[in-house]
């Protein structure tokens, strides 16, 4: 390469001779622990190409000495694990769950099989505690306050058929009226301070009187006639301390103005029976089964 | 003559852009043509204005370099641009309380994001390139630039792509592909700009007064080739109407994927490590005053590079609809292409050979040594994760965030901040930078600064990839993801503060930029007179 000798003083090194705005080049070979590890990647990547799928030909790839596919690999995992929990999966399959004893392992099996599905599937509404979040009106599942029915055969319905949704004509359904089309602004004040009395909360008895009026016209038929809630149409108690959408005046008057209308899907259409039974089983034993 | 064709194209451009703000589909469409309007407009009214006056003549004996002094500015702008996107986005992450409900949808997160990747790497990123290849290419070639007014036609066609780019994204116009979000008529204009670009770095190459071609240039010359392939080939798509800016692509499925992945990749490759390395070559040692470690090693690694990068993409996509073959020689190409880019570290760090006591005294010296040490560690980090068995775990995981911050924090960022550091005095002719002592508290306060982040992202990111995967021993799920994502809460804290340090020192660099450039009397008034061929008689045989 050089032209004449042109030796780097501070090195010794032989330069290359040419000169760019006065950046040189020293004539260093190539470092002997790169060119090596350089080789050896590239030897164990020919070797890697051989034992996989690697080199595409016209209509496919060579497949590899060793045979490997990740389709063939997820699938032989996961077939492994359902071997593995074949019997507690049938045992689990047949029973009856409402006699089914929690000490039994088909019963254990099934709640840390139904925690599961509700992870992945309920618990970004619920919360992966399925304490619920009441800003959203998703409800609490530990407690023992139930919408639509909270025994076993009641909690795989929902579960099943889903709240309000517009994919399974059996799924659970009703619908409060916008009292904000029906009341004045007065009356729903009126109607408000009076649900506040049910619960023991702070209010205005004047106004509650005239509320418990409107209160006996519109809304006994669905909240009861002292607002202990009727399940039959998912209708809350009013009577307790315990709120979907919560129960401070604000929103109580939003509620009644504009009505609330939560949607959960119809499960039935995602999950597996199994699946279906584990997840029932699981809500079942958080807390409030009945 | 010209002037008048001149005018009438203007006149055109304004004219059809009026009309394309009146009929456009959407908002982002409607902005961009009233901006075009008002450029065209603004530069018809200026251009019937100079008409039948005399022009000053330009001495074009010397070096162009009052577009690399609007570069540099433009670089220091966006970097801190840039990081400021960054650093509200990765508390946006903490505390999503910051997705302000005013703002929406134009300050969430998803819109914010590509704005921050986008800034720090074709605004910041794409402006040092732009400068420091024109910079180099006319020292290391001798000539000044090729083209006349072409190359300010490339920067001021720059900075309406970024603007458009970025102000697209607030409005939601995005083809929704990673690093290539821009919309077609986006794209297309940087075509143009970009084949400008290209067509002013081969002119200047091809009336060189040296011999060779330095190394630098292959590395800038491989930069702007590759990205305008890469560039063409990904955003191939067909717009909805020539009315709006929506656009489908041409490409479908896994397809479209492995395209945008090939592209993705080689935005890393070509963009970020060749372009950069283009950079080093030239910088390194010039500040070290020392030649390049080995030629041999130079030519070697740059082909070796240049032909590996190409096939690494797939790894972006292992375990999803891609056949398991494509995955292979992705994940091989990539475990093959970390020598060649150690190579670029070793002729960088070697290069100090005799000149390390410099880096007691010289803050820019060290500066660009981290930033060639954050490659090393970033080029071994990157072929790991392709393994599959790793990526297994690291894949859609924070542990990504952070290989890819400490190669742009570390490795991109510091080398620029070396650049800069190197150019502003030359280039506005002081002596040095107004404080060296500010480059000292740079050089830590982004050093610090990327250690938390890179460290944070690291813990968050192996965390969450064990928690996804974790299983109790009849193999069911143990962790919900909003487990992982309030798990990994502190650690975003950090990273938001890593980047709240690394954002300081680019303002403090910002800021001494700024001084260095106003203080003082000019050393020397016009650009050293170009063309050296003297000092390099065209002897070699």
């Amino acid at each position: 390469m050089a032209d004449k000798q042109d030796i780097d003083d501070v090195t010794g090194t032989d330069t290359t001779g040419h000169e760019w705005d006065g950046i040189k080049e020293l004539n260093n070979p190539l470092p002997r622990w790169w060119l090596w590890t350089f080789y050896g990647t590239v030897v164990w990547g020919l070797a890697y190409t051989i034992a996989y799928p690697a080199w595409p030909l016209i209509n496919s790839a060579t497949a590899g000495l060793l045979g490997y596919s990740s389709r063939a690999e997820v699938a032989q995992q996961i077939a492994e694990v359902d071997e593995q929990n074949a019997e507690l999966t049938a045992m689990l399959a047949s029973a009856d769950l409402t006699t089914l004893d929690p000490d039994d392992p088909a019963h254990r099996f099934g709640v840390a099989g139904g925690a599961s599905v509700f992870l992945a599937n309920c618990s970004q509404c619920h919360g992966s505690g399925a304490a619920g979040v009441q800003a959203a009106g998703y409800p609490n599942l530990l407690d023992d306050a139930w919408l639509w029915g909270g025994t076993l055969e009641e909690i795989e319905y929902t579960v099943r058929h889903g709240i309000r949704n517009e994919t399974d004509p059996d799924a659970r359904w009703s619908e409060m009226p916008a009292f904000g089309d029906i009341f004045s602004e007065e009356e729903i004040g009126q109607t408000v301070e009076y649900v506040l009395s049910l619960s023991g909360q702070d209010h205005d008895a004047a106004m509650a009187e005239q509320g418990m009026v409107l209160f006996q016209e519109q809304c006994t038929a669905c909240h009861g006639d002292s607002g202990e809630g009727i399940r039959e149409v998912g209708a809350p108690a009013l009577n307790d301390a315990i709120w979907l959408y919560g129960g401070d005046r604000e929103t109580l008057i939003e509620t009644v103005t504009y009505s609330r209308f939560g949607v959960m899907p119809a499960w039935g259409q995602r999950l597996d029976e199994d699946e279906i039974k584990a997840v029932t089983l699981y809500l079942h034993q958080l807390g409030g089964g009945e | 003559m010209w002037d008048y064709i001149k005018l009438i194209l203007l006149g055109l451009v304004a004219l059809v852009a009026a009309i394309a703000a009146d009929w456009g589909h959407d908002l982002a469409y409607k902005l961009h043509a009233a901006l075009i309007m008002l450029i065209a407009g603004g530069m018809f009214i200026w251009q019937l204005r100079q008409i039948g006056e005399t022009r000053a003549v330009v001495d074009d004996t010397g070096y162009m370099d009052d577009v690399v002094r609007a570069g540099v500015i433009a670089t220091g702008f966006w970097g801190v641009i840039g990081f400021l996107a960054g650093v509200f986005i990765a508390f946006q992450l903490a505390f999503p309380g910051l997705n302000f409900d005013w703002g929406q949808p134009y300050t969430n997160f998803g819109r914010l994001r590509p704005l921050h990747t986008s800034a720090v790497i074709f605004a910041f990123g794409g402006n040092a390139l732009i400068m420091s290849s024109f910079y180099i290419v006319q020292r290391t070639c001798g000539a000044r630039l090729w083209g006349g007014n072409t190359a300010w036609f490339v920067f001021w066609g720059y900075q309406l792509f970024i603007v458009m780019a970025a102000t697209g994204y607030l409005l939601g116009a995005t083809q929704s592909k990673e690093y290539a979000e821009p919309e077609w008529y986006v794209d297309i204009w940087l075509t143009i700009v970009w084949v400008a670009f290209l067509a002013v770095y081969m002119g200047t190459i091809f009336k060189r007064q040296e011999k060779h071609i330095y190394v630098a240039n292959w590395f800038l010359l491989a930069f702007i080739i590759t990205v305008a392939m890469l560039h063409i080939v990904n955003n191939l798509s067909i717009p909805v109407s020539l009315l709006g800016s929506k656009s489908v692509q041409v490409f479908s499925g896994v397809q479209d994927a492995m395209t945008q992945w090939w592209y993705g990749h080689n935005a890393v490759g070509f963009f970020l490590t060749a372009g950069f390395l283009g950079m080093m070559y030239y910088f390194v040692p010039k500040q070290a005053g020392r030649p390049v470690y080995s030629y041999k090693l130079s030519i070697i690694h740059f082909w070796a590079l240049i032909f590996l990068y190409i096939w690494a993409g797939p790894h972006h996509l292992h375990y999803t609809a891609l056949p398991d073959w494509a995955s292979t020689l992705g994940m091989v190409f990539s475990i093959i292409l970390w020598m060649p880019s150690w190579g670029g570290m070793i002729n960088g760090l070697m290069t100090l050979q005799g000149a390390w006591d410099k880096l007691r005294t010289d803050p820019i010296i060290r500066m660009m040594v981290i930033s060639l040490a954050f490659y090393g560690m970033s080029t071994f980090e990157g072929p790991m994760m392709s393994i599959k068995a790793v990526n297994s775990l690291s894949h859609y995981t924070d542990w990504t965030i952070g290989h890819v911050h400490s190669g742009a924090l570390g490795w991109n960022g510091m080398i620029t901040f070396g650049a800069l550091y190197f150019l502003t005095p030359r280039l506005w002719g002081r002596k040095q930078m107004y404080s060296m002592a500010a480059i000292d508290w740079h050089f830590w306060l982004a050093t610090i600064g990327i250690v938390l982040y890179a460290a944070s992202m690291w813990v968050t990111g192996i965390m969450e990839g064990l928690m996804w995967r974790e299983v109790d021993a009849q193999g069911f799920l143990v962790n919900s993801f909003a487990d992982t994502v309030s798990a990994k809460f502190p650690m975003y804290v950090v990273r938001g503060l890593g980047g709240v340090l690394y954002l300081t020192g680019a303002c403090i660099m910002v800021w001494n930029m700024w001084m260095t450039i106003r203080g003082g009397q000019p050393v020397r008034v016009a650009p050293p007179a170009a063309p050296v061929a003297a000092a390099q008689p065209a002897q070699a045989a």
